[in-house]
């Protein structure tokens, strides 16, 4: 790992406006999806981004993959500001960073063939002659476990997991720096994800490819990720190296997080913090804190003052009045 | 625990009769369920766990699926010789079933109270007042605040797990004796999933009925349910108390399952892997149907279909390793 991180996410908002009307269209707020979130992700590691639905990991997601324009802040690939970016560069961009998402039957085009899925994005940006781009198709499937033969086939006739390969030999194909993994895993049968795990870990170690891995399954996460955010409503609650925060969990909502995870064996039960109540809507959220209203250790001033993030110990921050 | 079962499956055969051929999707499965048990049917996509759930219930796709073979006995009688008129009044009443998705099992043009009013009439015939009255008990029972707001509300104004509670309260309104739950926390959020698995327990601890808990997540089995049972491309491969199974996994496809998923401690190097995908349901091996992916499978595997054979105390797998020599 190199000192200079690869990507940097400083200081990132998004703000959707919410209007009611078409023609006098009258405002009726903002939902902040994402306020004011800051991590790094050195080149080679991966980051896991934990959260529960409207948490705003899919946003973070859709501005560094620059799908968004941030409402303030920026997003930093090796130094350069990525919003903003045009033409050529723009081009060159999407190129180093690319996606994988969860749903493999939805993000394959069924009318086109494996090969030509795969070979897309090297198309569409002249990488090279037809037989080069064939060479490089044939070589991808080899790299994550197809066969090229099976070249001219089309999606349908896959697995989940075989699916999932391919969409992310096509991610592979442009040779990216940074792969947007969006709960790459939870779609697959429990006996395909292991292989699909195994497979991410390879091309990392083969490739030095760095990941974003978003996901909600904390056993996930601390198999694949060197660091990892836990995000509550447009908010980091808490940031620290995977091992760090898995070993001293401090944010009380990543505690119920961690007490939500299904014990490995019947006699493994812990004690179970039940989150009273639902996940507040983003578009009027809690006061103060956001998690006052569903945290079992809340105090006075929580409902009013917000906490900031704050580094407890080396490289472990949190966002709780129970650290001031 | 009373010793007659209050559901037995008999070497249940369900297959999709298709132009392209025969579908085997449950081929030969035979369980037992008790009265206020919980039994895990675990499996992956496509290993026929839904598929006997619906053959239970009679409501498979009509004109494509059938269940060709088999007995279900429900207090003794058998669900397939019933008439229609006589399993209407049987499912929703005496068996219920939630399913994965509470979006779709619930209906967006009618309020919540209106579909939950309708179950409750059904059982009681009572007024319309007397209805309402129970509607809003059973909203709390499953944790609804303000249930006499929430009643006129409609599905669309609802969060995924506060849908899936009405679900909930609709399908404990009929009293029934069985519930059968198909994987009724996937579509929800972790802290959600650890409230909905809750209530589920307690709704079952108090009622006494008896679960048939369909998920693909071992987890689940290990927090809700007394005994398990695994499945494997349209058959159970074993089947036996969640401890002893947890235990002492003994059939490969069993052990694997357990080995494969990520912990939340201990190694994070590889993780073991089962190579390989099922077999085609329309192309069934012979022999075991996991020994083209077993790592201990030999000949006789490959040949022909091992017999259940005993694992421990009320513990079976279908594995010629456990073949008495």
């Amino acid at each position: 790992m190199s000192a200079e991180p690869l990507l940097k996410v400083d200081r990132l908002s998004k703000h959707y406006p919410v209007t009611k009307g078409v023609l006098f269209a009258r405002s009726l707020g903002q939902v902040k999806a994402v306020d004011d979130i800051s991590f790094s992700i050195p080149a080679g590691g991966t980051l896991g981004l934990v959260g529960e639905s409207g948490c705003g990991k899919t946003t973070t997601s859709k501005l560094i993959l620059n799908l968004e324009a941030p409402t303030s802040g920026q997003v930093l690939l090796d130094g350069t500001a990525i919003h903003g970016l045009k033409g050529a560069s723009l081009k060159q961009y999407r190129a180093l960073v690319q996606a994988v998402f969860q749903d493999p039957w939805s993000s394959l085009n069924p009318r086109m063939t494996v090969g030509r899925i795969i070979a897309e994005s090297l198309i569409v940006t002249n990488w090279g002659s037809r037989q080069a781009i064939a060479a490089r198709v044939a070589e991808l499937m080899v790299q994550v476990g197809l066969r090229p033969e099976q070249v001219t086939q089309y999606p349908h006739e896959f697995s989940g997991g075989q699916r999932q390969r391919i969409a992310l030999a096509s991610a592979l194909a442009s040779r990216p720096r940074l792969i947007v993994l969006d709960e790459p895993i939870s779609a697959l049968d429990v006996s395909i994800r292991a292989q699909m795990m195994n497979l991410l870990k390879d091309i990392q170690a083969q490739d030095n490819v760095t990941y974003l891995l978003i996901a909600h399954d904390l056993a996930t996460v601390r198999h694949m990720a060197d660091q990892t955010v836990v995000m509550y409503l447009g908010k980091i609650v808490e940031r620290a190296p995977t091992r760090k925060l898995f070993d001293d969990v401090r944010h009380p909502y990543t505690k119920a997080l961690f007490s939500a995870v299904l014990p490995p064996h019947p006699n493994r039960r812990q004690d179970e913090i039940v989150l009273e109540g639902e996940i507040p809507s983003p578009l009027n959220p809690p006061s103060g804190c956001r998690f006052h209203t569903r945290c079992p250790f809340v105090m006075a001033h929580c409902v009013q003052e917000e906490p900031p993030l704050r580094e407890l110990t080396p490289d472990h921050y949190a966002a709780c009045h129970l650290y001031a | 625990m009373s010793d007659a079962p209050i559901l037995e499956v008999r070497d249940l055969h369900t297959h999709f009769i298709l132009n392209r051929g025969v579908v085997k999707a449950v081929d030969g499965v035979s369980f037992t369920l008790h009265r206020g048990e919980v039994l895990g049917l675990v499996g992956e996509s496509g290993c026929g766990k839904s598929l006997t759930a619906l053959s239970v219930l009679r409501l498979l796709p009509k004109g494509i699926a059938r269940t060709v073979k088999g007995e279900i006995l429900f207090d003794g009688q058998d669900l397939l010789t019933k008439t229609p008129g006589e399993m209407r009044e049987i499912r929703g009443r005496r068996i219920s079933m939630i399913l994965q998705d509470p979006q779709t099992s619930l209906n967006p043009v009618f309020s919540i109270g209106n579909q939950l009013r309708e179950a409750i009439f059904r059982r009681s015939r009572a007024n319309r007042a007397a209805v309402r009255m129970e509607a809003i008990e059973a909203l709390r029972r499953v944790d609804i605040a303000a249930p006499e707001q929430r009643i006129g509300q409609f599905p669309h104004q609802m969060s995924g797990g506060m849908k899936q509670r009405v679900v909930g309260a609709i399908v404990m309104s009929g009293h029934p004796e069985v519930l059968i739950a198909d994987e009724p926390t996937t579509a929800l959020d972790v802290t959600i999933q650890l409230q909905y698995l809750k209530l589920l327990q307690k709704m079952q601890q108090e009622t006494g009925m008896a679960m048939l808990f369909i998920t693909h997540d071992f987890g689940v089995v290990a927090r809700m349910c007394d005994r398990v049972a695994v499945m494997y491309a349209g058959r159970i491969v074993e089947c036996g108390p969640v401890q002893q199974v947890f235990d002492h996994p003994s059939h490969p496809y069993t052990q694997a399952l357990i080995a494969s998923v990520p912990k939340m401690t201990g190694s994070t190097e590889r993780l073991y892997t089962v190579e390989g995908q099922p077999p085609s349901l329309m192309d069934l091996p012979v022999g075991c149907r996991f020994a083209p992916r077993c790592p201990y499978a030999d000949q006789r595997c490959r040949d022909s279909y091992p017999g259940t054979f005993s694992a421990g105390e009320a513990h079976t797998a279908d594995c010629w390793r456990l073949a008495p020599a």
